[in-house]
């Protein structure tokens, strides 16, 4: 894997967006995004629906590919592999080996249903890093009781309510001991009294000082947990800055005219 | 019980202390049409019974002193056996071609769809008659360097580079023809039931895997197809249900063991056909209700909570498992 000077494992860069486009057919979703996220930091991204912000969640690991520019994350090229100037795909089994430091929660959840919670946890341990067993069942018990889930490790997802779903895709991905959580609007299929929960486990995680990317409509969750904030639309970063700048004064018509809406 | 704001007061009782209202006792609707079939189906049942006990064509007492031969016997046991190796080699093929089907390798994918297009185009019987024929396109099964006869010439030498061969009629048996065709059949109905069953499954749920860092096979085997399993059980219930009664077909290889041969033989010898075919009819009734009972236990224990959670929730908690 050839690292770049772009978020070098030892530089203080985590995810390096480098005029990223991306198009589904002749749709353009991603129009260049060029941002750094920073180890440890917690960038919200906000913007109307396809202004292409779950789009570009889903490039950082790769669940699509990018036509034009770079995308480094860890310090690792995402999907290629870079001699000279040529760029050269990666194997499936590479690629999969770059998501591995990379946990996602998705909007839908997406939970395996048929696995209890314990089971959800401890699968991906298991099958991709051959942990044993009993050491997974040990790491997955704890992270469950961590998302305040201690007593559900026998329930099956469809005994689960939205939140404590939500709540175990999020120690699902944890359980990967990850370095960069990607949250793909995790509250947005959830009825509001459950929000809170989900927010909640989503702010001891900040403070425990992982690098989280999230794309959501929360805006108090922005301006409370996130370091900075994005707000994107057409496919291009509108503006972007800490959540108080960019949420309190917003300098660029469209972030207003957004803004007006929402908040 | 709720009860309405706007529903207006009942005149009767006062609110407070209020009984249980009287359990409603109405006149029913009479249905003077069910008494009408129910009367004209009785009379066809009992002139039907009638029939089967005094038209002699039966021949009740021949058929009992036949059906139950050896050789019928022995021909219940390869029919079993045949419906039994064709699901179970037609499962495995499906299973392959389906994920063919779907691979992102355009030549896999054509190849399966091939595949599928011709075993579903022919016929079972003529893909069993053709099967047992094979021994006239090989005489021999031979292994080797393929186009042996071009490339030893090319390199100036003679002989051939075939290591092992066969009689093609020693290993073609009329059982194995019969086998192929309706495995390599029924292969193809499979492959469409779990390409069926694979797209069944929510893309989120790859997504998901994907996303910890599995591979696909890894995908495939723990979530995909454990999930695919509920859509592909019950029509494969079916399969085999169909499977059985086509096993008749094997008759026209020819597959003497088979047990409609073995009935048909009888009544043609004894110049009873009737009666033989009756017996026919009487034993895939009754395998074959003894199938659907496997059937309905087997789809309802898969339609209810979820057994494939189960297995792997006793994989989960077993510590041993996979």
């Amino acid at each position: 894997m050839t690292d770049s000077p772009n978020g070098a494992p030892g530089s203080d860069a985590m995810v390096v967006a480098e005029d990223v486009h991306k198009s589904f057919g002749r749709l353009e979703v991603l129009r260049g995004i060029d941002l750094t996220v920073k180890r440890g930091e917690v960038m919200c991204v906000v913007g109307p629906s396809g202004s292409g912000k779950s789009t570009f969640l889903r490039c950082i690991n790769h669940l699509e590919k990018i036509n034009a520019g770079r995308l480094w994350v860890n310090g690792h090229l995402m999907g290629y592999r870079q001699k000279g100037s040529k760029l050269y795909e990666l194997r499936e089994q590479e690629v999969a080996a770059q998501r591995r430091e990379i946990g996602m929660v998705f909007q839908r959840f997406n939970l395996f249903p048929h696995m209890t919670a314990l089971a959800n946890v401890m699968e991906a341990p298991v099958q991709v890093r051959n942990v044993p067993r009993k050491l997974a069942r040990e790491r997955a018990t704890e992270l469950l009781a961590r998302v305040g889930l201690g007593d559900k490790h026998a329930h099956h997802p469809d005994q689960l309510s939205g939140g404590q779903q939500q709540r175990v895709a999020i120690a699902r991905a944890l359980a990967m001991e990850p370095a960069l959580m990607l949250f793909d609007e995790p509250t947005s299929a959830l009825d509001p009294e459950l929000v809170g929960e989900v927010l909640d486990t989503m702010k001891d995680l900040a403070r425990d000082g992982m690098t989280m990317v999230v794309v959501t409509h929360e805006m108090g969750f922005a301006r409370e947990v996130g370091d900075s904030l994005v707000f994107m639309d057409d496919g291009v970063v509108v503006e972007a800055g800490s959540p108080a700048q960019v949420l309190g004064s917003p300098q660029e018509e469209r972030t207003k005219a957004f803004l007006s809406k929402v908040l | 019980m709720s009860t309405s704001a706007e529903s207006p007061p009942p005149a009767g009782p006062p609110p407070e202390g209020r009984r249980p209202p009287e359990t409603i006792k109405a006149v029913p609707v009479r249905h003077p049409g069910r008494w009408v079939a129910a009367a004209v189906i009785l009379l066809l049942a009992a002139m039907f019974v009638n029939m089967l006990l005094t038209n002699p064509a039966f021949d009740w007492a021949y058929m009992r002193s036949r059906a139950f031969l050896p050789n019928v016997l022995e021909g219940v046991r390869t029919t079993l056996l045949l419906t039994v190796l064709a699901m179970v080699i037609g499962v495995v093929i499906g299973v392959v071609v389906a994920i063919m089907r779907l691979s992102t390798n355009p030549i896999l994918s054509a190849t399966a769809w091939v595949y599928t297009w011709f075993f579903r185009a022919v016929p079972r019987l003529v893909l069993c008659v053709l099967f047992g024929n094979l021994g006239i396109l090989y005489r021999e099964l031979e292994f080797g360097v393929p186009f042996d006869n071009y490339l030893m010439p090319l390199f100036g030498m003679d002989g051939d580079l075939r290591f092992y061969s066969v009689d093609m009629n020693t290993v073609l048996t009329a059982f194995m023809a019969a086998l192929l065709g309706l495995a390599l059949s029924e292969g193809a109905y499979m492959s469409e039931i779990v390409r069926a069953g694979l797209q069944s499954v929510d893309k989120g749920q790859t997504e998901a895997a994907q996303a910890l860092g599995m591979n696909n096979t890894t995908v495939l085997r723990r979530i995909t197809l454990p999930q695919a399993l509920r859509v592909i059980v019950p029509p494969t219930g079916n399969e085999t249900v169909a499977m059985l009664k086509d096993t008749a077909l094997v008759a026209y290889v020819p597959l003497n063991t088979e047990l409609w041969f073995q009935l048909q033989a009888i009544g043609n010898r004894d110049f009873s056909i009737f009666p033989m075919l009756i017996a026919a009819c009487l034993y895939y009734l009754v395998i074959t209700s003894v199938f659907m009972v496997g059937q309905y236990f087997l789809e309802r224990s898969f339609s209810t909570n979820d057994p494939v959670a189960k297995i792997t929730a006793r994989q989960t908690a077993g510590g041993g498992g996979m």
